[in-house]
């Protein structure tokens, strides 16, 4: 059974269809890309999985329970929070970090729906408070320590906002592990960053299944970092799913190589 | 397998059909409520059709007033996307002005002989004023908070209110003004069953030319293009060479110009105004621009009148037919009970917003 | 050749254009308090000696204050020479002073020319012989012209001296203007600290302000005192900041153990005037910290609060009041004290439901709406049988504590700062919180909070419940403090008076708050004369705080690390360096260099 299952997903807005008959299945444990030309639906896709935007038709289902108890269920309509404790865990595009918050809160605001003391808990400081406090801690500077030493230390108490724009884009991620997640998306996780720490990035891709056991799905510009790290790549086109397979597949369909370049013109 | 996981459902996920059921709850509960006062209320035989036609008549008038203030707040709105909590305040400069132009007036020739002459010029003399404080207003509280968070000018707006209400009483004086007798404006016509004051024609027609006149502004002229340009979409307005600044200007301009208006009217029905006048008439004002559709001119226009009717009928329609004692003092309470209503279940108004919201 | 000329431009100490417009702005804004009536009103009040009323010092300070500003430095820019001031400044100042005074003189003309008293009640004939001090307009144009000539010249020169001086300058007017205004509150503490002598000293009579020879003399002494205990206060704050866990414990409770013995003593050095201001001040604050929730924490803009703080007074009266209008079941505060509480969450329910998915300027209006809602309930006939109508309900009695019954203002201060120290540890405890950080980041970014797993409904609903207890707690005090609740007690000004000290203050911070609460709340009930420009002073005071600082007077901590946030960082860094590099000494080795 596929860990995350897209069956007949349709989107509208307005007049534009975003998101058009998609079906798209990951296993557990897989590294999925999904890349296509700007415009091709790939952000609304991540918001309609994770319940930003509701879809107008079409199922998102959600391997859910273990053991005897495995069964799926239709995350559609959900709230993001729900679709967050189940273990669908983003990143955005646009690095959206709370800026006015350290590092350190950062990450732990993601563990509030692991965690559930109240407001009089925190008043009387019970002990449960006290524990689950010092857990969200430990959690949260576990998730960061993930990407070495350059987020934790001293830089727990600095300011989101202060942070150059790789280490941001690694506490998004941070922030968005620290949720305990079965299934992560990555929303361009590279853009912007140097060769040097895409390359790193990239390896770090690859830990996040093999030391944490996370499926990933990933959109993706940069054929490097797609061809470096995915099991499967999948295409989308004016929202449509135009090719899925392998990279070497993918780079070499013409329907891909036609999306992005456009047509030869006849002479 | 499925539906059981999906019961054991978040606390959340819970919480949200309680949130909507007691919606609903609220919804129907409203609509019965306004359907039995009607009902017992029309049967009961209290009031005659007459005293009836009489409410309605009063109600448009007053929505009249509600409308032409409405519009600025609509059309500030539009623009910059923020209540200006200081235009009653612009209104009620105007009903202020309006008095001491009509007091001055009323000493002279013109009034005795030319009355309406004299009204119209009064009318002139507080849009000019009232457009010339919202221009200011503008300029020195609202241009350099163009860029910040919505609710920060929401909240200097509110400064502002404070200082030009009070501003008006150490300079006026905090005791009520009374409009001088217009004779002009006293007794009736007969329309179609209906009686109308000569006060409250006035009133009437005033509004309707000066609404219509901005609409085709707004609608036909290339300075109203700019405005709806602007409306849409500041920086792509900018972009296509339109002066966003003098624009935005002209908005508050027309805005205040049509509160001043709506101000000296509202002194002529009423007879009677002070410092602290504009702050109810405020509040209708914009529950009548968001009840029409915020952004929306005719929505503003269509608001107005419906908020200044339901509140002229509602207490002897519905809290008389409920049973409620003294339902007049609650006259104020239905204009507040509508705003939270409309923002509640309607907030795009009868007429729509034009304006897109943005989720994620 | 005269290329070596095209050197770097020689810097300008100051920006000439802009004498005569800050003089008109100056000018506008004296004709401006003495159209309103400002200086009419004040001119009773003598601040020092019998020449120097609170007017006169008002208008000398507005001219001295367009001199300064007039000179302003122009922007530093990199690559160009520092300008150093020049006597000029003195000039410039005393053009921009002299065009404000000439404004005000050619006022006092015009009010004396033309009789439009019927208009503006102020243009009176006694307005005129007070701008130009009994000399006709003439010769008061000629002098008014002069003052604020000399004045803005004194504003400009204070531009030459250094910085230390300057700060402890106006520290030492500011101060001694404040003895002389206060003066109410400062013969009260002198006289109940035993220290009669000193407001023998320095007062003339009951409210004659300072002496003609007191005045100099404190302010030349607090001049002395500020020019050398300047740093001290800063370097004792930061000082504070740096200490890390068990010494800043120990500090903390140091200063708490201060805090509370100063508390403890205040209502008898203050009197029962005094006390009872404090007490007003404090029922406002309490219901500003539970604002600060709403607001500051949760972002959610109430502009209804009142409302809450009417469900708790009008809860408690109606339970605890020995002639209530329906039904008296006559508990006692503390017996009423849990439906009090109830009340309130039902009502931060019932108003926080609806609102739940609505953006924030409209969310604004709604609370606004509730809250006139309820005041017109509360005053309606409709609910009179239990609400009391326009008459209110009476005999509400006073709060029992043990074998005491508290009555008095004094009597009443502790309780209600017990609970201000309660809500604020609340505060705090919240602050650093699970639920504390669902609402930061709700506030920064909803959709984004939410993705990370916050429940946005409940964190909602909480803010609105919470505040709505904490209202309703200071709304019951009330009601026991003053023993009968009327409908216009509970009006719109109340709910945006609190929302001003909440924004003004700082939001999210308890010490903004405080402060917020002490100066709008507190300052106007011991100056009385400043009542009629109460909330004109509001609205200045909020337009200008959202131009130029919106984050408030006293931000949050939080607030505050972004703006040293350069010294925090560079302080951690420097420690962290400095144990790496132990560290790898006792190693033996240097590890790569790590981003």
């Amino acid at each position: 059974m596929a860990i995350l299952e897209i069956k007949g997903l349709r989107k509208n807005f307005g007049g534009v269809r975003a998101i058009d008959d998609l079906d798209i299945a990951v296993k557990e444990g897989e590294i999925v890309s999904v890349i296509g030309p700007n415009g091709a639906g790939k952000t609304s896709f991540f918001n309609m999985i994770t319940g930003m935007i509701r879809p107008d038709e079409g199922q998102v289902l959600l391997e859910v329970g273990d053991g005897a108890d495995r069964g799926q269920i239709d995350i559609v309509g959900l709230t993001p929070s729900d679709v967050l404790r189940y273990g669908i865990a983003r990143t955005f595009q646009n690095v959206r970090l709370f800026q006015q918050m350290t590092i350190r809160e950062n990450v732990m605001v993601a563990r509030h729906a692991r965690t559930s003391s109240g407001i009089l808990s925190a008043i009387l400081r019970t002990r449960m408070f006290r524990r689950e406090e010092e857990e969200t801690r430990t959690r949260a500077e576990e998730a960061l320590a993930f990407f070495g030493s350059r987020l934790i230390g001293y830089r727990l108490d600095q300011l989101a906002i202060s942070l150059s724009y790789a280490n941001r884009r690694r506490l998004e991620m941070a922030r968005a592990m620290a949720s305990d997640p079965k299934v992560l998306l990555l929303d361009e996780p590279t853009a912007g960053m140097n060769p040097r720490e895409t390359a790193e990035l990239t390896e770090l891709i690859g830990k996040m299944r093999s030391e944490r056991g996370l499926t990933v799905v990933l959109i993706e510009h940069d054929m490097k970092v797609v061809k470096g790290v995915s099991d499967r790549v999948i295409v989308l086109d004016y929202g449509r799913k135009i090719a899925e397979g392998s990279y070497e597949d993918v780079a070499t369909n013409p329907h891909v190589i036609e999306a992005y370049l456009g047509t030869k013109a006849t002479a | 397998m499925a539906a059981k996981v999906k019961a054991v459902a978040a606390k959340g996920g819970l919480q949200f059909p309680l949130v909507d059921g007691f919606l609903w709850f609220v919804r129907i509960g409203l609509l019965i409520a306004i359907a039995w006062g009607a009902f017992f209320s029309l049967t009961s035989g209290r009031l005659s059709g007459q005293a009836w036609r009489n409410l309605i008549v009063f109600g448009i008038a007053q929505g009249a007033v509600y409308a032409l203030v409405a519009l600025g707040y609509t059309m500030v709105y539009g623009v910059l996307r923020f209540i200006n909590f200081a235009h009653g305040e612009v209104f009620m400069s105007g009903a202020v002005i309006g008095f001491f132009v009509t007091d001055a007036l009323s000493e002279t020739a013109l009034w005795e002989n030319a009355q309406i002459l004299g009204l119209l010029l009064a009318l002139l003399v507080c849009m000019v004023v009232s457009m010339s404080i919202a221009v200011l207003l503008e300029r020195i509280a609202y241009r350099p908070l163009r860029n910040s968070p919505r609710l920060i000018p929401l909240i200097t707006s509110i400064g502002a209110s404070f200082f030009l209400q009070y501003t008006f009483r150490g300079l006026f004086g905090a005791d009520t003004k009374v409009y001088p007798s217009t004779s002009s404006l006293n007794g009736r016509v007969e329309f179609l069953g209906f009686q109308i004051l000569n006060r409250q024609l006035l009133v009437i027609v005033a509004a309707s030319v000066i609404m219509i006149s901005l609409y085709l502004f707004v609608e036909k002229t290339k300075q109203g293009k700019a405005i709806r340009a602007v409306a849409e979409d500041q920086e792509i307005a900018r972009l296509m060479g339109i002066n966003v600044d003098r624009t935005i200007s002209m908005v508050f301009a027309l805005g205040g110009a049509m509160a001043g208006a709506a101000g000296l009217l509202y002194g002529l029905v009423f007879g009677s105004v002070n410092f602290f006048s504009g702050f109810l008439p405020g509040i209708k004002a914009f529950t009548s621009a968001v009840l029409g559709g915020i952004g929306n001119i005719a929505g503003a226009m269509l608001g107005g009148l419906t908020l200044g009717t339901v509140e002229s009928l509602g207490p002897s329609l519905v809290l008389a037919g409920l049973n409620i004692p003294s339902a007049n003092q609650l006259k104020d309470m239905i204009a507040f009970v509508a705003l939270v209503l409309v923002l509640i279940f309607r907030p795009t108004g009868i007429l729509g917003e034009r304006l897109t919201e943005e989720r994620t | 050749m005269a290329l070596a000329e095209t050197s770097v431009q020689r810097a300008r100490d100051v920006d000439l254009s802009r004498a005569p417009r800050i003089g008109a702005v100056f000018g506008i804004a004296v004709i401006f308090i003495s159209a309103i009536g400002m200086v009419g009103t004040f001119a009773t009040r003598s601040m020092i000696g019998s020449a120097f009323s609170l007017s006169r010092v008002l208008l000398a300070l507005l001219a001295f204050t367009a001199g300064y500003v007039a000179t302003q430095p122009p922007p530093q820019l990199e690559g160009y020479r520092v300008a150093e001031p020049s006597p000029r400044l003195v000039g410039v100042g005393s053009i921009a002073g002299a065009i404000a005074g000439a404004m005000l003189g050619l006022f006092a003309i015009l009010v004396d020319s033309i009789s439009i008293r019927d208009i503006f009640v102020e243009f009176t004939p006694e307005l005129v012989g007070i701008l130009t001090f009994e000399q006709g307009t003439g010769l008061g144009f000629l002098l008014l012209l002069l003052l604020g000539s000399a004045l803005g010249a004194a504003g400009g020169a204070v531009r030459l001296m250094s910085a230390r001086i300057r700060r402890a300058l106006f520290a030492a007017i500011g101060w001694t203007l404040g003895l002389a205004l206060l003066q109410i509150l400062f013969t009260q503490i002198f006289n109940s600290l035993q220290l009669d002598f000193l407001t023998r000293l320095l007062y003339r009579g009951a409210s004659g302000g300072l002496s003609v020879t007191s005045a100099p003399a404190v302010a030349v002494a607090l001049f002395l005192i500020a020019y050398a205990g300047q740093g001290r206060v800063k370097k004792a704050v930061t000082g504070f900041r740096g200490l890390q866990g068990e010494a800043q414990r120990k500090a903390t409770v140091a200063g708490m153990a201060v805090l509370l013995i100063i508390l403890g003593a205040l209502p008898h050095v203050l009197g029962n005037f005094l006390s009872s201001a404090m007490d007003i001040a404090g029922t406002f604050l309490l219901m500003a910290l539970g604002l600060n929730i709403v607001i500051g924490f949760a972002g959610l803009l109430d502009l209804g609060y009142v409302a809450f703080f009417a469900v708790g007074a009008y809860t408690t009266s109606v339970l605890t009041s020995t002639s209530g209008p329906a039904f008296s079941p006559e508990l006692t505060f503390w017996t009423a004290l849990p439906f009090v509480m109830m009340a309130a969450a039902l009502a931060g329910l019932l108003v926080g439901t609806p609102v739940l998915r609505m953006r924030g300027d409209y969310l604004a209006i709604v609370t606004l709406g509730f809250g006139e809602i309820a005041r017109l309930i509360t005053l309606s006939d409709w609910q009179a049988s239990t609400l009391g109508g326009a008459q209110g309900i009476a005999n509400v009695p006073p709060i029992p504590v043990g074998p005491w019954n508290l009555v008095e203002a004094q009597e009443f201060f502790y309780i209600i700062f017990g609970f201000v120290l309660l809500f604020a540890y609340i505060t705090y405890a919240l602050q650093a919180s699970r639920m504390g950080r669902a609402w930061n980041a709700m506030r920064e970014d909803q959709a984004v909070a939410e993705a990370m797993g916050v429940n946005i409904v409940a964190a909602k609903l909480w803010a609105f419940v919470l505040g709505a207890i904490m209202a309703s707690l200071g709304g019951a005090m009330f009601a026991h403090r003053v023993g009968t609740v009327f409908p216009h007690s509970f009006n719109i000004i109340v709910s945006i008076t609190v929302v001003v000290i909440v924004i003004v203050g700082g939001m999210g911070s308890v010490p903004g708050v405080i402060v917020g609460a002490l100066v709008l709340v507190g300052l106007p009930e011991l100056l009385r004369e400043f009542e009629e420009f109460r909330f004109l002073l509001y609205g200045v005071v909020l337009i200008f705080m959202m131009l130029k600082r919106p984050e408030g007077f006293i931000p949050s901590r939080r607030r505050q690390r972004e703006i040293h946030e350069d010294e925090v960082a560079q302080d951690a860094w420097l420690r962290a360096e400095t144990e790496r590099q132990r560290e790898e000494e006792a190693a033996g080795s240097t590890g790569p260099e790590r981003t």
